[in-house]
């Protein structure tokens, strides 16, 4: 059994951001999804869209859910990240003094959804845009707690 | 009732079905998609209501009741004891004192009557303390509205591990009342604790308690019913003595139950009020999304104006919270001797009784326990809500197109109650008119369709 959802994402649009983990949350209440591993993917998939309407144009979210595990793929069109090595370490940052100010862009981002997910993997092109790929398994025995 | 496993809830809102039109106002606002229509009766779907009572306010003849223990049943008791919420006293004219509304009471034939907000100084210590020992968790929210905590129970269950697990103001002045009269001599068996509620969820909290086996409250007296008892009383007697009550009560006390009255109280961090269940549900969303940070406590209530506004207070919600707002502290205020001893004793007595196990959720959301089964569930709810128009009318006997799709796949209902579907059946000739117009009677009786179109004259519809 497969599932297949797939949500666009405004970039600049910080009043709609959180609505893909928002629906994605409801999808994992229904199927009855051990409430730490909802929180986990929550956490993670709301970081990573905040991500993309904070420093892209645009993106697309792509998630398929089988009996195992849930695979979320963001891909965005923007800057793309030159250091991704860099980007994972606590406190390191693009953002503005003026982002920060308004609560954003502490650094905390990725090693957060590091934290929050079985397996992350970026790939970026500079220029291009960035992906973002987050597993979760629904069992916790394996590697679903980290 | 009170086995462990239970399959249904005890609830205090009741549908009689013999005033019930089938007019589906309650259906389309509670906000846990609980009811239904079929054969034009309203049908509470028990796992799924939270005794919130919004489906009260809105019935048009009176078909939802909440219940209430006899008020006879005090007799069986020698010391018959009441306890009044603050809310209560603000029910009345500015005439009356709260004084004389507790002499009524005593009048009623109660011989012991505690105000709920005694136990409040105590208890926002508690929570407090509670807080400070729980940093870990954010937000903490409070246990006071049990149709709040019942909701978190079915739809958030992530959440329940953050309700504050320590007992309400009623309990522990329950608490407080009953060792206070066992202490004076008084036999405890026969001793009979009432409580005067303003909503039907707090007499859920009574008879089928969250995160305790039982309640120590003996029954419950709506405060409809008791304010008409005390306002003949009232009426008759305009030169009623004023009694004291047992506990001065400060401003704080009698606010407890209004709105931000917890809230305010709390000296760790960061505190929020929300009433009204709608604006509860808005926002627990985001929190459990993780999109609200920094917040360590909530306090949410499921009536606007918190229990103000509660459906079994006959007055006005903003007069009752701008009186209470207004009462002088200390207004009941006994000359009661304070013995630090004793109290200190009590205290303790109160710490050691006062915590509720965890709250166990029991989630609404599931579609099935297992996940394979769970997906192709949903997957076919996707399919057959495509086919739907979306517009909810709720003709189905479903409140939304949605809901209908959950219905079907729980065999619950089926596509054909859809009216869109219907005329789209009959279109392709799949279904008969005389067919749509038999599920309709399913749906909503043949009353609703002889009388209102067949005896009225249909031939001069144009």
């Amino acid at each position: 059994m497969q599932m297949h959802f797939e949500y666009s994402v405004e970039g600049g649009n910080f009043s709609q951001a959180g609505l893909t983990s928002s629906q994605v949350k409801k999808t994992l209440k229904q199927l009855n999804v051990n409430g730490a591993v909802i929180k986990r993917t929550v956490v993670a998939l709301y970081e990573a869209e905040v991500n993309i309407v904070a420093h892209a144009y645009g993106g697309t979210i792509l998630v398929d859910i089988d009996e195992e595990k849930i695979v979320i793929e963001l891909r965005d069109e923007g800057p793309g990240i030159e250091d991704i090595g860099k980007t994972m370490e606590i406190g390191y940052s693009t953002a503005t003094p003026e982002v920060r100010e308004m609560g954003f862009g502490a650094g905390m981002g990725l090693s957060n959804m590091n934290n929050n997910s079985d397996l992350l993997e970026i790939t970026s092109e500079v220029g291009k845009g960035t992906c973002v790929k987050i597993i979760n398994h629904f069992k916790d025995d394996n590697n679903g707690n980290k | 009732m009170g086995t462990s496993d239970k399959p249904h809830f005890h609830h205090a809102i009741k549908f009689r079905e013999d005033i019930c039109i089938g007019c589906s106002h309650c259906m389309n606002v509670c906000p846990t998609e609980a009811i239904r229509v079929a054969h034009g009766k309203a049908l509470m779907h028990p796992n799924r209501c939270v005794d919130c009572g919004e489906c009260y306010r809105v019935c048009p003849v009176g078909a939802i009741i909440v219940e209430q223990d006899d008020f006879e049943e005090i007799y069986k008791y020698k010391n018959r004891v009441a306890l009044i919420p603050a809310v209560f006293t603000g029910q009345f004219p500015d005439s009356v004192a709260p004084g004389q509304i507790l002499s009524a009471v005593y009048e009623l034939g109660f011989t012991h009557v505690f105000e709920v907000e005694e136990g409040v100084d105590f208890l926002s210590g508690q929570f407090n303390n509670y807080l400070k020992q729980h940093r870990d968790v954010k937000p903490l929210i409070s246990p006071f509205c049990p149709a709040i905590v019942r909701l978190i129970q079915v739809k958030f269950p992530t959440l329940a591990n953050n309700i504050i697990l320590l007992k309400a103001p009623i309990d522990i002045t329950a608490l407080r009342a009953r060792k206070t009269l066992s202490e004076s001599g008084l036999l405890p068996e026969e001793t009979g604790i009432f409580y005067v509620t303003p909503c039907p969820a707090k007499i859920v909290a009574v008879k089928n308690p969250v995160g305790e086996e039982k309640s120590v409250i003996d029954g419950v007296i709506n405060m409809n019913f008791l304010y008409n008892k005390v306002y003949k009383i009232l009426r008759h007697k305009k030169d009623l003595k004023e009694v004291e009550g047992a506990v001065p009560l400060s401003q704080g006390a009698v606010c407890w139950s209004l709105t931000n009255g917890e809230a305010s109280h709390m000296k760790q961090g960061r505190s929020l009020a929300i009433d009204e269940i709608n604006n509860v549900i808005e926002f627990l969303e985001k929190v459990e999304n993780e999109e609200v940070d920094g917040i360590n406590f909530l306090e949410l209530r499921a009536c606007d104006e918190s229990c103000a506004g509660g459906i079994l207070c006959p007055g006005n919600r903003f007069l009752t919270a701008d009186k209470l707002r207004k009462r002088v502290p200390g207004n009941l205020r006994g000359a009661v001797k304070k013995d630090t001893g004793t109290k200190n004793e009590m205290n303790a007595f109160l710490k050691d009784n006062m915590k509720l196990e965890q709250v166990i959720p029991r989630s609404i959301m599931k579609l099935d326990d297992n996940l394979a089964e769970a997906m192709i569930k949903m997957k076919r709810i996707y399919e057959l809500n495509r086919m739907l128009p979306q517009v909810d009318c709720g003709i189905c006997g479903s409140p939304s197109c949605k809901s209908l799709s959950e219905d079907i796949v729980k065999n619950e209902a089926s596509l054909k109650q859809c009216i869109f579907v219907q005329r789209v059946m009959e279109q392709n000739e799949q279904l008969d008119s005389s067919d749509s117009v038999n599920i309709m009677r399913e749906i909503w009786s043949d009353k609703k369709l002889d009388r209102n179109i067949l005896k009225d004259g249909i031939n001069d519809i144009n």
